[in-house]
């Protein structure tokens, strides 16, 4: 019985080795990329995605926002102000985004953003419409 | 054998034959490492960005125009400073030196210029935001060229007449002005201020133009292919590397430490081997701190001056709409987040052009290696690098990388 856990050690071992062998950096355990997050305050459900899919990593790019309501009526007249940074670097983003256009249909546009490493980056956003506001976080990992 | 042990057995055969063959495949790099070294490769640089801030960045008469500038020792207050003074074509255009030699010495190291077209920030620490605003800094600097505005504007009527109109539309007539600037010594700030504001224009925009001709001379100088490249583009075309193109093992050890452990890759990415962006990485300050009495905030202190500068991307004298400048206008304006911070350098040829750093504060590569492994404290501000704990052979074989790039 001993040898048998032994060896099941050491499969978990080469396993393990292999994946890590195949892995670059580590990411936090169960980090949630979903790109669409209700907010803290459960005020709006928020969806966020790159204008242009292809947007190189560390050239200045922009993001759509949609922000609606949780049963899903589309959110008009928000105001979004953007921060974020590296968790894991310590460090904030490198240039200010500023929303600078509502699309209409909860969309609007986010301008300036650049994300200069790889890893993992937050994405925080705080929404304000009628008076309400509230915030939320996305977890963006770049290559 | 028990069946378990069987399982056990073929569990790690398996494992290990994929293993084994990703690293006979690659040339002992993982998807990852090869994937990496692709990003890194000459053939991942994309065609040079446009410069929308100058019109005549991609024009060949300005092109020419802007090389005999570059080289023209006769904007400066001696006679003797050009650009190529210190950006010596023979040496990727740097000079060796810790600090520039000019008219007097400069606080800093002068930079490399392969590439530089791709930067979206100049100098150091990013106070400018164009090639062309950036020529127009060491002209009026009073350690560089020592030269004023006016004293370029009526050169380049003189000397420059002709190649200058045909691109540029006509020069204003300029009576016999004198040295003139508004960032001069105190003489050349009055005289300056003497000027009306038309003549005050009209001298600007001689002076903007020849730093749009100098850019576009600038602008054509590209980084060249190294033994790393020939290496990537072996491995990427599923070829084992031949003899011109291959790296030793030490070299290639060195590779993966750059893009694993060492975490160099973080600030170092992309073809030109920089992120362009801003890090304070706890260099100290020079030596000779005569020269430097006061400490040296980098990127902190570029921020206003960049936004301050007429010269800029959304000032009058640059050719883009509002829209075209995105760095200037969501540059970040966090001065904590920027202390001391620098622009890493593209690290291509790094190993032919010693002394390192800002102010050249380590003169061999070797102690730049020692730096990453021990990072220290930083001056002001915080360093963001962590101390790496590398092994006398890594520390060689990070070097052997180096030197190949
Ligand atoms: C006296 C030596 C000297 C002279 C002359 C000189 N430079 Fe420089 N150059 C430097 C130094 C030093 C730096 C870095 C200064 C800093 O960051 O504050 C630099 C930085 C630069 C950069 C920034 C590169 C980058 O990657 O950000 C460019 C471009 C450049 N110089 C072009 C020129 C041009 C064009 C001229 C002539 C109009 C010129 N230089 C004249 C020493 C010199
Ligand atoms: C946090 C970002 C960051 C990381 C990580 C980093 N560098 Fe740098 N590197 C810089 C910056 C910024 C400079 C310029 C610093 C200065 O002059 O004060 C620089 C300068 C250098 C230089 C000198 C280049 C020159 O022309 O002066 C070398 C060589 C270098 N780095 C190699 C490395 C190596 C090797 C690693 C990994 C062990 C590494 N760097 C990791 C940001 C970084």
């Amino acid at each position: 019985m001993k040898k048998i856990l032994i060896l099941v050690g050491i499969i978990i071992l080469a396993v393990a080795a292999f994946v890590a062998f195949k892995m670059f950096q580590p990411l936090p355990e169960n980090l949630d990329t979903a790109t669409t997050q209700t907010t803290i305050e459960g005020h709006y459900s928020v969806t966020v995605s790159p204008e242009n899919a292809d947007y190189q990593r560390n050239s200045l790019h922009n993001w759509i926002v949609e922000v609606t309501t949780p049963d899903g009526m589309p959110v008009e007249d928000a105001q979004i102000t953007i921060d974020g940074g590296m968790p894991q670097h310590g460090h904030g983003l490198p240039t200010s985004p500023q929303m600078t256009q509502a699309l209409g249909e909860g969309r609007y546009k986010i301008e300036g953003v650049r994300f200069n490493m790889r890893g993992w980056w937050e994405f925080k956003l705080t929404i304000t419409a009628n008076n309400t506001v509230d915030n939320v976080t996305f977890n963006l990992v770049m290559n | 054998m028990k069946p378990l042990y069987l399982g056990a057995l073929i569990g790690l055969v398996v494992s290990g034959s994929i293993g084994g063959y990703y690293y006979l495949q690659n040339n002992g790099l993982n998807e990852a490492q090869l994937e990496a070294a692709r990003t890194l490769s000459l053939a991942s640089l994309p065609t040079l960005p446009t410069d929308p801030s100058n019109a005549v960045a991609d024009n060949p008469a300005a092109i020419a125009l802007g090389q005999s500038l570059f080289n023209e020792t006769a904007l400066s207050a001696n006679g003797k400073v050009a650009c190529a003074t210190c950006h010596l074509e023979n040496s990727q255009f740097q000079d060796d030196l810790p600090l520039g030699q000019g008219i007097g010495t400069t606080d800093r190291r002068t930079m490399p210029l392969l590439g530089v077209g791709y930067a979206s920030w100049l100098f150091w620490d990013g106070r400018k935001d164009s090639l062309w605003s950036q020529a127009l800094g060491p002209i009026e600097s009073t350690v560089e060229h020592g030269f004023t505005r006016t004293q370029v504007a009526t050169y380049v009527a003189k000397n420059y007449q002709e190649p200058y109109e045909a691109l540029l539309g006509p020069l204003t007539t300029l009576e016999t002005l004198p040295a003139a600037s508004p960032l001069g010594n105190d003489t050349q700030q009055t005289a300056w201020a003497e000027l009306d504001s038309e003549q005050q224009n009209d001298i600007n925009q001689i002076f903007a133009n020849v730093g749009k001709s100098i850019a576009a001379f600038e602008r054509t100088l590209l980084p060249v292919e190294n033994q790393f490249d020939r290496y990537t583009a072996a491995l990427l075309a599923g070829e084992s590397p031949t003899e011109k193109a291959t790296l030793s093992q030490k070299e290639i050890d060195g590779f993966k430490i750059f893009v694993g452990k060492g975490e160099c890759i973080q600030c170092h990415n992309g073809p030109r081997l920089t992120d362009e962006f801003f890090h304070n990485t706890g260099v100290a300050s020079p030596q000779n701190s005569v020269q430097n009495p006061v400490i040296d905030h980098g990127r902190a202190d570029a921020i206003a001056i960049v936004e301050a500068d007429i010269f800029n991307c959304l000032g009058p004298y640059s050719d883009a709409n509002q829209d075209q400048c995105g760095e200037l206008r969501f540059m970040s304006r966090d001065e904590h987040l920027f202390e001391r911070a620098f622009k890493p350098p593209s690290l291509r040829g790094v190993a032919e052009r010693a002394p390192y750093m800002h102010a050249g504060q380590l003169a061999t590569l070797s102690l730049v290696i020692e730096h990453y492994n021990n990072a220290p404290t930083a001056v002001s501000g915080h360093t963001e690098l962590n101390p790496l704990g590398l092994s006398t052979n890594e520390k060689a074989s990070l070097l052997a990388f180096l030197e190949v790039l």
